[in-house]
């Protein structure tokens, strides 16, 4: 029987990264899905007549540029229009635009507040080079800091360098920074409630944390470091829904000379004598590999396709114990046309971008509230795009497909699982929102997709619908990502490694840790390393 | 006429009054200022009614730094110490905790607790270690900054791999979460909750919550003991020891403001007209009082008075007094467990959700109280076979969003009374008179800004090298000869002594000037 170089269990776009990395390298690499597409959470779907759904991720953005270019996703049909735009409703009718031309966005700011439009300045520059200090150590391999090992001393090393080089008042400003709330963030900038619900979504989405939790200044960064085409914190669609990123990665993969096999669920990771041996599949066939390495989160690698008894016991209590909590839905609408919103005139460039609908700290913070309870948010944060305006192919001439992320949505009711009525009832308060602003948009409703975190767990397999494999709080990143002293892409068994967003630097179509995981396999096995790591940053 | 002095101190907290008397006994002239009649701030103690006094604010000691009381040489007047902590239920069956020790529990939380509590002292420990230190500088600092840096290195190293991991992983996280993975008692994770929040403007759920957590364990471990004669007793005797290494304390003298000649700070004028020079003026007042009140903007530089401003000091907790005609009767307690420590705080999830309201500005339907009854330990607080009950009352947000008005205080005074009485029904028949201090109340009284009891919010964006703001963490103000030494400055509130012991240090590193 064949036994494998490596067997990729996931063909998300961090499983294809890596495989695509390995079998670039010389492996001889099997990349294992259980769906019958490949994609994991970076799908173009096909549900409905001639719309193609974007129905998990649909924004791109935090796709690092280098692996863009050593995995020349070009050249497999991958392309990323930037969008603009962007636009917060306002309860009393009027409307706060978001606008990329610096001159027009402090216009825009001065019609809510001349303090605010000079802040706004401040803070653009001050997240900006929050941004730049973290951007360098995102396809790094995060140093252990209880170790003494030369690399991670210098890795160490570099972090230290990096953060003492940016001078004393930054530093201290940097401290802050990571273990601010959002919301006291921007508290220190500006003072009008719109300007601060706008733009403190990006500092909740995904996250079981309000925006008043400690913390989540660093979500916002998140949400900020990206880039498209070189431009730093500009968010993208990929032509031909997100399905298109990772049919570019598995088009470099099969380059390469990898072997992609979808409808092959793995049972079980395979453990022998202390070392991996390959996988079983749901069918009971076994599969021979050297080495393993997993693209699913850390609970649903280690918990349900493993057994106890080959980990160590500190270890797998620690991943029963990893924060990994749903706390996002969405709604995903066909439509028959480009619904109206009264607040702007016709066409207008605002709504080439995301849309929102709450306008004030006190409605974001109770949405997180209502979560805490069990139930979803009655007044949800939604991120709304509309894709279709920017690209035309993902629905019939006219018509228009519109993606709604929903944050806070739980994964389980008040403890129980979801019934139809209640994942009804939740896409309703989120038309019913949207249609608040849109008088017409109910009309044009052709089709709803409803995607409850337990929806999300039982189709792309990620844990509890987190859509980011785990909570990005302090506990749980950089060198404690997944879980204090395996923060390597290495698991507790030898030739077991870890490569999607549980781990550094978490998660976003990013495609970092698909990345750092396969440069850390290389090592290993002492292959030409051909990972992008340094990092020619601006 | 204008007398001189080494050193004045604006305010006679009992951080004033430490820093004051160190530097008394480095020989230095010291002049304190105390705007209200007596000294002590906020560890006062206070008549409320005919015959009943009680700790104002603070109302237990558990964080006094030995150092402070060992460099003073003196002893603070206790009338019990190590008292117990226990979590009330409304069946009468508490939890009792006690150190390591806890009942009222199953045997695998009590094994959970013992690990626990281990593991956070050790972690409190290491960093109570440096809140008796003065932060080091992050950058241009002198070679003891560096060593200081290199030291906390090497110390959190020596905890081993696995504790050193640990202490990683939980410097920033939540308490509920970890209350959570450890523990079945619905009780216990409430307690535990409570005393990570008690006096912040957290929840548990707040990521931060376990450092606010181990800074309460700083010190003696999280035992809590009861000053003898109130708090205020324990600012006499601090007074009494600055007073010997020949400090002097005058009360009654508020200050008007912090005089500042050629950009520096040169003196002090107090509201009566006096004015007092002196190259070095130390405030014990909150951040946000000294600098933007007592020396002004105008003397500061933007981007600091900005910084200031943003300091986030909105207090939440609101103070009970009672004075009884009589013990209450707690169900399920017995009569001399009355000398402890009791909390309401059944769960978890209800101190979050005591928490929520306070986000909005709106005081809590079913508030979480720290309750003592000094009076059963100490029987000069009241007339003979009275008592007086003293609890902490949270959340009762600063920014209510109605405003502090009486029906306001009137409001919360009778939801917390009948919170307590749901678990000792006779209480309510009892009172004979009580008071509620509300944070706008404490701020009038006490003049602390928003009332908050560490004078800015203890979380990591505040903690440290960045207390209160940087730039301004090692003492020093950005004004020369201005300095701070109250709760705002590192390590932060609580009756410790601490930020007035490490101002004192820096201040007599200073050469006097010529």
């Amino acid at each position: 029987m064949k036994t494998y170089d490596a067997i990729v269990v996931g063909a998300g776009h961090n499983g294809l990264t890596n495989a695509a990395f390995l079998a670039k390298a010389g492996l001889d690499v099997l990349c294992l899905e259980k769906n019958d597409y490949i994609g994991g959470a970076a799908v173009s779907r096909n549900l409905y007549k001639d719309w193609i759904y974007s129905n998990c991720s649909y924004v791109c953005s935090l796709l690092r540029p280098e692996i863009f270019r050593a995995l020349e996703l070009h050249r497999h049909g991958l392309q990323v229009t930037p969008y603009g735009g962007g636009v917060t409703f306002l309860e009393n009718g009027g409307y706060f635009g978001s606008y990329w031309d610096t001159e027009v966005a402090h216009r825009e700011y001065a019609r809510f507040s001349k303090h605010d439009a000079d802040a706004y300045q401040r803070y653009s520059s001050d997240v900006m080079r929050q941004t730049r200090f973290i951007r360098e150590f995102l396809l790094r391999t995060p140093p252990d800091p209880t170790s003494f090992k030369p690399r991670d001393l210098k890795e160490l090393a570099l972090l230290g360098r990096r953060f003492f080089e940016m001078g004393e008042e930054r530093m201290q400003e940097t401290i802050r920074f990571w273990t601010m709330s959002v919301a006291e963030y921007l508290d220190e900038y500006f003072e009008t409630d719109v300007i601060k619900a706008a733009l403190s979504g990006s500092g909740i989405i995904g996250t079981a944390l309000g925006i008043h939790s400690p913390g989540t200044a660093y979500v916002l960064l998140h949400h900020y470091m990206g880039e498209v085409d070189g431009n730093v914190g500009s968010w993208g669609y990929a032509r031909g829904g997100m399905g298109a990123v990772s049919k570019s990665m598995a088009g470099a993969f099969q380059s390469y000379g990898g072997e992609l096999r979808t409808d092959a669920g793995v049972e079980q990771i395979v453990v022998r004598n202390g070392r991996v041996k390959g996988v079983a599949l749901t069918t009971g066939e076994e599969i021979d590999a050297k080495i393993v390495v997993s693209a699913m989160d850390v609970k649903r690698t280690f918990l349900e396709c493993m057994d106890e008894k080959d980990l160590p016991p500190a270890f797998y209590r620690r991943v029963q114990n990893f924060k990994i909590r749903g706390s996002s839905g969405k709604l995903n609408i066909a439509l028959d046309g480009m619904p109206t919103f009264p607040a702007l005139p016709k066409n207008n460039p605002l709504l080439d971008g995301d849309m929102h609908f709450i306008d004030s700290m006190e409605r974001m913070e109770r949405a997180y509230d209502d979560w805490k309870d069990g139930t979803w948010s009655q007044d949800p944060y939604v991120d709304m795009v509309i894709p279709t305006v920017t690209d035309p192919t993902m629905a019939p001439p006219g018509k228009h497909f519109m993606s709604c992320f929903v944050q806070y949505c739980p994964y389980r009711v008040k403890g129980q699982p979801w019934t139809d009525e209640q994942r009804q009832a939740f896409g309703k308060t989120v038309i019913d929102q949207i249609a608040k602003y849109s008088p017409d948009f109910k009309d044009l409703i052709l089709h709803v997709e409803i995607r409850t975190p337990e929806d999300i767990e039982r189709e792309a397999g990620l844990s509890e619908g987190n859509i980011f494999h785990g909570e990005l709080t302090m506990d749980q990143l950089l060198f404690n990502r997944p879980v204090p002293g395996y923060a390597q892409y290495r698991g507790p068994v030898g030739g077991l490694y870890l490569c999607a967003s549980s781990t550094h630097p978490g998660g976003g179509v990013m495609a970092a840790p698909g990345a750092n995981a396969a440069r850390e396999i290389l090592l290993d096995l002492k292959r030409n390393n051909t990972v992008p790591e340094n990092f020619g940053d601006d | 006429m204008t007398e001189r002095y080494d050193a004045i101190v604006v305010g006679a907290g009992h951080n004033g009054l430490v820093c004051a008397a160190l530097l008394g006994r480095a020989g230095r002239k010291v002049l304190v200022l105390e705007a209200a009649d007596e000294v002590g701030g906020a560890a006062r103690t206070r008549r409320f009614a005919e015959g009943f006094t009680v700790s104002a604010c603070a109302h237990l000691l558990y964080q006094v730094q030995p150092e402070v009381v060992g460099e003073l040489g003196i002893s603070l007047p206790r009338a019990a110490e190590g008292l117990s902590t226990i979590a009330l239920s409304r069946d009468g069956r508490h939890v009792r905790l006690n150190g390591a020790r806890v009942e009222g529990v199953d045997d695998a939380d009590q094994a959970q607790w013992r690990d626990f509590h281990r593991r956070m002292t050790r972690f409190a420990d290491l960093l109570a270690k440096y809140l008796n230190r003065i932060p080091p500088r992050l950058a241009n600092g002198t070679r003891r900054d560096v060593l200081t840096l290199a030291e906390l290195g090497l110390d959190l190293r020596r905890l081993g791999r696995e504790e050193m991991r640990e202490f990683l992983r939980l410097i920033g996280m939540n308490i509920y979460d970890e209350v959570e993975e450890r523990f079945q008692s619905p009780l216990l994770k409430g307690a535990v909750s409570l005393d990570a929040v008690l006096g912040t403007h957290l929840g548990p759920r707040s990521p931060n919550t376990i450092l606010t957590y181990l800074y309460r364990l700083c010190g003696d471990h999280g035992r809590a003991s009861l000053p003898a004669g109130g708090m205020g007793a324990v600012a006499e005797a601090l007074a009494q020891c600055a007073r010997g290494h020949g400090v002097t304390i005058r009360t009654g003298m508020p200050v008007r403001r912090i005089v500042v000649d050629n950009g520096r700070a040169a003196g002090v004028e107090t509201e009566n007209g006096e004015t007092f020079s002196s190259w070095t003026i130390v405030s014990n007042a909150d951040p946000k009082r000294t600098l933007l009140g007592l020396v002004g903007s105008r003397h500061l530089e933007t981007g600091f008075t900005r910084r200031i401003a943003n300091l986030r000091s909105r207090g939440n907790a609101a103070k009970l007094h009672l004075a009884l005609d009589g013990l209450p009767a707690f169900d399920g307690l017995e009569r001399k467990e009355l000398g402890d420590r009791l909390l309401i705080a059944p769960d978890a999830d209800y101190v979050e959700r005591a928490f929520n309201p306070a986000k909005y500005g709106e005081m809590s339907p079913e508030p979480v109280l720290e309750i003592t009854v000094p009076s059963f330990r100490d029987a000069s607080l009241a007339p003979t076979g009275k008592h007086v009950l003293s609890a902490i009352v949270q959340y009762a947000p600063y920014q209510l969003k109605a405003g502090w008005s009486d029906a306001a205080r009137e409001a919360l005074k009778k939801r917390a009374i009948e919170t307590i009485a749901a678990y000792a029904p006779d209480l309510p028949g009892r009172i004979v008179a009580a008071e509620l201090l509300s944070p706008a109340d404490i701020e009038a009284e006490f003049g602390i800004s928003g009332g908050h009891w560490h004078h800015a919010e203890l979380t990591l964006d505040q903690f440290l090298f960045v207390r209160p703001v940087p730039g301004a963490a090692q003492y020093r103000m950005p004004l020369d000869g201005l300095w701070l030494c109250g709760a705002g400055t590192h390590p932060g509130g609580g009756i410790s002594g601490a930020c007035g012991r490490n101002a004192a240090r820096i201040i007599l590193k200073q050469q006097k000037p010529a």
